[in-house]
């Protein structure tokens, strides 16, 4: 089916379900019981599901493939975002035009860069790839080039939006937040309630979910295709390539250039949900993010990415909601010195501790688990020795070797 | 003439800052192999002992006032710190002015032991690891440790106080022939530079004339070689990880009353000292320290009024564009030995 074997096309059919019935799986508790709380579905949370899922995707295609570790990859984000809000100012709300742009732009911005970088691997890599997004940051931050010009590029530190002065020469008068193709307004969404349950469909949440499974499906196809084949040669041993009178470097420029357009689609996606752009979306911990995301998940492999940002942003959601209240809430059963003493426990990782429960998570997986999360799925099954029965089988079949 | 001396003036006390904790980085990259993304981290601690030193030294003991009333009509409390009572009012106070000082001896200890922690306890295991892994645990490792220190001391900057005598700042110009205020600088920074001299001669001196370092410097250059020797060459290299730990924690300290402690100020550091690292040379100490202050005192150039009047805004980036320059033309780095980190 589509050019895939069965094992992959069962993994895509998979994700494609998975993403369709979003709404359901996430909100697996009613509204009005305690447990509501870990309720996942709703509308910006799901599109940041997905939007992040794209970008890690695309970061596992240079990260995973090559083993190169872009510590940059945050600079197209930023860039895809900024181009489509310029498209807003200068045409209208539609976000198609915009979504163009920010892979024509982002393509071009990782070429540069990557004609650059990709001249040193290693940890030289990792620093010049930092090195440049830190000087993109600063530069939108400051919108030194918009000051170069004489013009507001980025709009500085309060982020790029649109205002009623802009040109937006094809505005019509119903247009006011961002739409695709006048057909849906983006932030639409129809609610289902059921039965004390309430399941939220989001026009923009399905639009990205679509693009995520085009993002999936592509990165399929460059797993499996000779393309691919050649970067995982690269990342096993590309000395030995260069040997064989191979010139590895337009096969890495042209993952990194994938890699970063798929960057840009994301700060893209990101700009279509909320007219906005911020230079802090290039910030190198926004880097930092994607690169704890693959690495959770299971870096090199095909679904590791999509799952590793969707724990990351759950969990990141859910923990920071949970305060001392709710703790004491949880842990009313016990007796009052030992609850005292468990929140107490437990305070420090969560609510705003969530970043330390993070550093701590990541950690443990690049100790014990360097395959990630995927790894981790394989070990319990093959602890369980279920073999190729369900989901897990379908992650072995994909699973490539672990990270480096 | 003098507008230039300023600027290098200005830029070296963030450049004896970047020298310390790329010196630091190199050590252990020299020695261990390991690339260290906690290495601000221990800056940051280092601050931050700074803080703790002078936190526990005002633990004062409460008493009630017999005159003074507070707005409840209940007498007021009096807070004199257990130091001050022991020690008499004038020698207690001045040991609390002098706290920032006084932690560097106690800071030394402390950012050895963590250092020691740190490379038996997590760094050992990563040798064999490709450097991507001990680049993802170590910056999982900063990530903990930042928001260990942002849980116990808040996300806001502490204000640390250098002592009084330090306090103000000196007119340079006059020094050299040159009107009144022309050439200022605060007297803390000068400390700071002159400070960060002694500690990069130190190292070099305990590397260069010690037979301790002599051994860690034969290590560098063939590790193997020493340890079929029969010399045990981790333990050495241990102890240079607490070496470079202290170093990078002692510029931590003194750095406190120039920029008040917050917990990101290490990640802030962190970045620039690998550029710094990187344009000086993997590996290389002098390398380290050169490219330190040479870009220490760029970066203030950079934000002179004349050269941004011309490029607004070059202040911020001129380091990543010296760095990729450098990276470009001489990929080793400055001073970068043939060998060391060439894939």
């Amino acid at each position: 089916m589509l050019g895939l074997n069965k094992k992959d096309a069962s993994l895509l059919l998979v994700v494609v379900i998975l993403t369709m019935f979003a709404p359901f799986f996430l909100n697996p508790f009613p509204t009005e019981s305690a447990m509501a709380q870990f309720n996942a579905g709703y509308p910006d949370l799901m599109q940041r599901f997905v939007i992040f899922g794209i970008f890690a995707i695309g970061f596992n295609l240079l990260f995973g493939l090559t083993g190169y570790l872009s510590f940059g990859h945050a600079a197209f984000l930023g860039v895809g975002s900024y181009a489509v809000v310029w498209m807003y100012k200068l045409l209208d709300y539609n976000v198609l035009p915009g979504l163009l742009l920010a892979v024509v732009v982002s393509a071009i911005f990782a070429l540069a860069i990557g004609y650059i970088s990709l001249r040193r691997s290693g940890i030289y890599f990792s620093i010049l790839t930092l090195a440049f997004a830190q000087m993109m940051f600063a530069i939108s931050y400051s919108d030194l080039i918009g000051r170069f010009l004489g013009i507001s590029l980025t709009n500085g530190e309060t982020g790029l939006q649109v205002y009623t002065s802009d040109p937006q020469v094809l505005l019509n008068d119903w247009e006011t937040v961002p739409h695709l193709l006048g057909l849906i307004e983006m932030r639409s969404t129809y609610t289902l309630d059921l039965a004390g349950w309430s399941f939220d469909f989001n026009a923009g949440y399905y639009f990205c979910a679509f693009v995520m499974i085009l993002a999936f499906y592509l990165a399929i196809r460059i797993f499996r295709s000779p393309f691919g084949l050649m970067l995982r040669a690269i990342k096993s041993n590309q000395q030995r390539l260069n040997y064989t009178g191979l010139n590895t470097r337009p096969y890495m420029l042209a993952v990194f250039v994938i890699s970063g357009v798929y960057a840009g689609l994301a700060g893209g996606l990101m700009a279509s949900m909320d007219p906005l752009a911020g230079a802090e979306r290039m910030q190198w911990t926004a880097s930092g993010e994607v690169v704890l995301m693959t690495i959770l998940g299971g870096a090199g492999t095909l679904i590791g990415p999509v799952l590793g940002a969707g724990f990351i942003k759950y969990f990141e959601n859910i923990f920071s909601k949970i305060n001392e209240n709710v703790l004491h809430t949880w842990f009313n059963f016990m007796p009052d010195g030992l609850e005292n003493f468990v929140v107490a426990i437990i305070y420090p990782f969560i609510g705003k501790g969530w970043h330390l429960t993070l550093g701590l998570m990541f950690m443990m997986v690049v100790i014990f688990l360097p395959g990630g999360l995927v790894e981790g799925g394989q070990r319990i099954a093959k602890l369980l020795k279920r073999g190729k029965k369900d989901d897990d089988g379908a992650n072995t079949a994909t699973a490539t070797k672990p990270a480096e | 003439m003098d507008a230039i001396i300023l600027q290098v003036l200005n830029g070296l006390d963030k450049g004896s800052a970047y020298a310390l904790i790329a010196l630091g980085l190199t050590l252990i990259f020299g020695t261990l192999g390991v690339v260290n993304f906690a290495h601000g981290a221990l800056f940051m601690i280092g601050a931050f002992c700074a803080v703790t030193l002078q936190r526990i030294l005002s633990i004062s003991k409460v008493t009630l006032s017999e005159t003074k009333k507070n707005f409840l009509g209940q007498p007021s409390e009096i807070k004199t710190p257990y130091v001050e009572s022991w020690f008499g009012p004038e020698v207690g106070a001045s040991i609390i002015d002098w706290s920032v000082p006084l932690a560097i001896i106690f800071s030394i200890p402390v950012m050895i032991i963590i250092g020691v922690i740190m490379e038996r306890g997590l760094i050992k295991h990563f040798y064999k690891r490709p450097h991507a892994d001990q680049i993802l645990v170590t910056f999982g490792l900063a990530i903990v440790l930042q928001e260990v220190i942002k849980y116990f001391y808040g996300a806001n900057p502490i204000p640390t106080g250098a002592p009084d005598v330090f306090k103000g700042s000196f007119d340079f110009g006059v020094m050299l022939g040159y009107e009144a205020n022309a050439i200022i600088y605060p007297y803390w920074r000068l400390v700071y530079f002159g400070f960060s001299a002694i500690i990069i001669a130190a190292v070099f001196a305990f590397l260069q004339f010690t037979t301790f370092g002599m051994v860690v410097r034969a290590g560098m250059a063939d590790r193997e070689t020493v340890g079929l020797l029969g010399i045990n060459i981790d333990k050495r290299f241990t102890i240079m990880f607490g070496l470079a730990a202290a170093v990078a924690g002692l510029a931590g300290v003194m750095y406190a009353p120039i920029n008040s402690p917050n917990y990101h100020m290490g990640m802030d550091f962190l970045v620039l000292s690998f550029v710094v690292v990187v344009v000086g040379g993997m590996g290389s100490l002098p390398g380290a320290v050169l490219a330190g202050f040479m870009l220490g005192i760029l970066e203030s150039f950079a934000s002179m009024n004349q050269v941004k009047a011309i490029l607004p805004g070059i202040d911020q980036i001129i380091i990543y564009v010296v760095a990729i320059i450098v990276l470009l033309t001489r990929p080793r780095g400055l001073l970068g030995r043939k060998g060391v980190m060439e894939e």
